[in-house]
């Protein structure tokens, strides 16, 4: 258990940690204009003189290698933001029905008895082998084994891989399939030894904020999710506002009043269609265009909030550069699809902000606290399952639109994919389908520092503070 | 003319919305939607005076309070 107050304690796991560390010093170097000059010393600051996860030095050096390669954007052939470090992956034993050391090696053999393709033999002590070329994973031999002792292997990858998008490569290694993979990231951080990784921008962004001139030359603008609430736990949210600035961004603005635009825009939109789905979950958008093609016509037009609030600033100001903060991954794909261009400049996740902050060795408790206050409750609560269709519901009522909803907020891609294969056999019973790639919403997103149980209620909390009580309120400042 | 009200956070808990509703009914209510042009924006780099407005590039500092007089001394006697 990491000790609080030390910097570990910033993150869920010590993978996290260990790819804050290069995203650290990568923006360090970059910061400091020595980055060609000085990269090739990250791996010997990061592993000294003696292995602490690995067979040796020079194996975990190589890796750090590969990290700081993602770290500086990654293989720019490959399309995907998520992609593996094959030397990281441990090549963990292939998916499927092992038997285990609670095997006592008895005399009914009911596990054999079931096979249904005569996969099980025995040994000279009466314990039960799979013979993988036969078994078809079936499962029928776990659930007669009295002793539990056949249990259903899967590589944590695989398992996080709802799309089913991995698969064992040819070595052994992890193997992406892009036509699946909807880059939410959840492999990444499901994965114990850090061997999938999403490619990181912070390198333009170090850029932005340099040739900004200190906003003189254009105004950098931070657009910050609204899960932001649940993230940083150790500082204030006012302390996290003075410290983005710190960094050299002109001002922040919350994605949430993009959300409380696009909940507006959406209730009356799914009003006038009778059937839509949601498009502010970019993971989400990419399964329905991957995986239901036929049902990609129901995805609302909106741009994500996100979108919708950096269209915004662009109006108000022609030359502004925007960087979104946030927990998704996904979002580093949705950025740079052509409709996009010149909107939003890049994206960067709440850990990539954690490493670029102590880049610069700002320390956010020290900071004093400004203020960050756009957005209305209904806005803010999307970071969360079930806020958007909440949101959709007070965009009807506040424009007194009639129109009987019947939402549908699925928790998860797994929860998605039920509700489109219904939806696409007109068995769905609702006429709005909020789709969440990630469990819990945007509050599960493989970018954010930590998860946890409290999440939820901080998004809540978050939400009832904000000054505009209504969806109305909020946007009604809006040029129109 | 062009009036932008600040928008953003610091400015906006001063009570920005409430000075950009003043200005857009007294605008509608003077007819004077052809003559001024109102926007926002995110920051002006100056909360510690809240609320700004810039009118052709002129600073203001407004609170909802002082904005019916800023819009009659500001806009309506220098439009009419």
């Amino acid at each position: 258990m990491p000790i609080p107050g030390q910097e570990e304690w910033k993150f869920d796991t010590k993978v996290q940690y260990i790819k804050y560390k290069v995203l650290r010093e990568v923006a360090r170097c970059a910061f400091e204009d020595r980055l060609l000059a000085t990269y090739t010393e990250i791996p010997k600051l990061i592993v000294k003189d003696k292995p602490t996860m690995r067979c040796c030095i020079y194996k975990e050096r190589a890796i750090v290698e590969e990290r700081i390669r993602l770290a500086m954007g990654g293989n720019k052939e490959n399309p995907n933001v998520i992609e593996v470090i094959d030397i990281a992956c441990d090549e963990c034993s292939k998916s499927g029905y092992n038997v285990g050391s609670a095997c006592r090696g008895c005399i009914a053999h009911r596990c054999a008895d079931v096979c249904p393709r005569g996969a099980i033999s025995f040994d000279e002590h009466q314990k039960a082998h799979i013979d993988k070329t036969k078994c078809v994973d079936c499962g029928r031999c776990a659930q007669v084994c009295p002793y539990s002792a056949i249990v259903n292997e899967k590589r944590p990858c695989e398992k996080a891989c709802k799309v089913k998008a991995i698969s064992m490569g040819e070595g052994g290694e992890a193997a992406i399939d892009n036509s699946k993979c909807i880059s939410c990231g959840a492999c990444a951080y499901m994965c114990p030894f850090g061997a999938i990784v999403d490619k990181s921008f912070i390198l333009d962004v170090v850029k932005l904020i340099k040739e900004s001139q200190n906003n003189e030359k254009y105004k950098l603008y931070a657009v910050i999710a609204p899960s932001i609430s649940s993230q940083f736990s150790y500082a204030k949210l006012g302390q996290v506002i003075s410290g983005i600035k710190e960094l050299g961004f002109f001002t922040v603005v919350e994605a949430a009043l993009g959300a409380d635009m696009v909940a507006y825009a959406e209730s009356k939109e799914l009003s006038e269609k009778g059937f839509l789905t949601s498009s502010c979950c970019p993971a989400f958008v990419d399964y329905v265009e991957k995986a239901f093609p036929q049902m990609k016509e129901h995805v609302s037009h909106n741009l994500s909030p996100a979108a919708t609030i950096a269209q915004y600033i662009k109006e108000t100001d022609p030359t502004a550069k925007i960087v979104f903060m946030g927990p998704c991954t996904a979002k580093k794909m949705e950025f740079q699809k052509e409709k996009l261009k010149d909107i939003i400049d890049s994206t960067i996740t709440f850990e990539e902000l954690q490493a670029l902050f102590d880049s610069r060795d700002i320390d956010l408790k020290s900071l004093p606290e400004d203020v960050l206050d756009n957005a209305s409750y209904y806005g803010r609560i999307f970071a969360r399952s079930g806020g958007l269709s909440d949101a959709v519901a007070q965009g009807l009522k506040e424009q007194e639109i009639e129109f009987d909803l019947k939402a549908v907020p699925c928790d998860g891609i797994e929860a998605c994919r039920v509700a489109l294969l219904k939806a696409s056999k007109g068995l769905l019973p609702g006429n709005f389908i909020e789709g969440m790639a990630c469990t819990g919403g945007c509050i599960g997103g493989a970018g954010c520092l930590t998860h946890g149980e409290k999440n939820k209620a901080d998004v809540d909390k978050y939400g009832k503070e904000a000054y505009e009580k209504t969806i109305t309120s909020a946007i009604g400042m809006m040029k129109k | 003319m062009k009036c932008t009200i600040c928008i953003g956070s610091s400015c906006h808990l001063k009570g920005s919305r409430q000075i950009v509703e003043q200005l857009q009914y007294l605008v509608k209510e003077n007819h004077l939607e052809d003559k001024v042009e109102l926007g926002g924006t995110f920051c002006m780099g100056n909360c510690v005076n809240g609320v700004n407005v810039t009118l052709d590039d002129k600073l203001y500092s407004l609170s909802p309070e002082t904005t019916k007089d800023f819009f009659d001394k500001e806009i309506l006697a220098k439009v009419q």
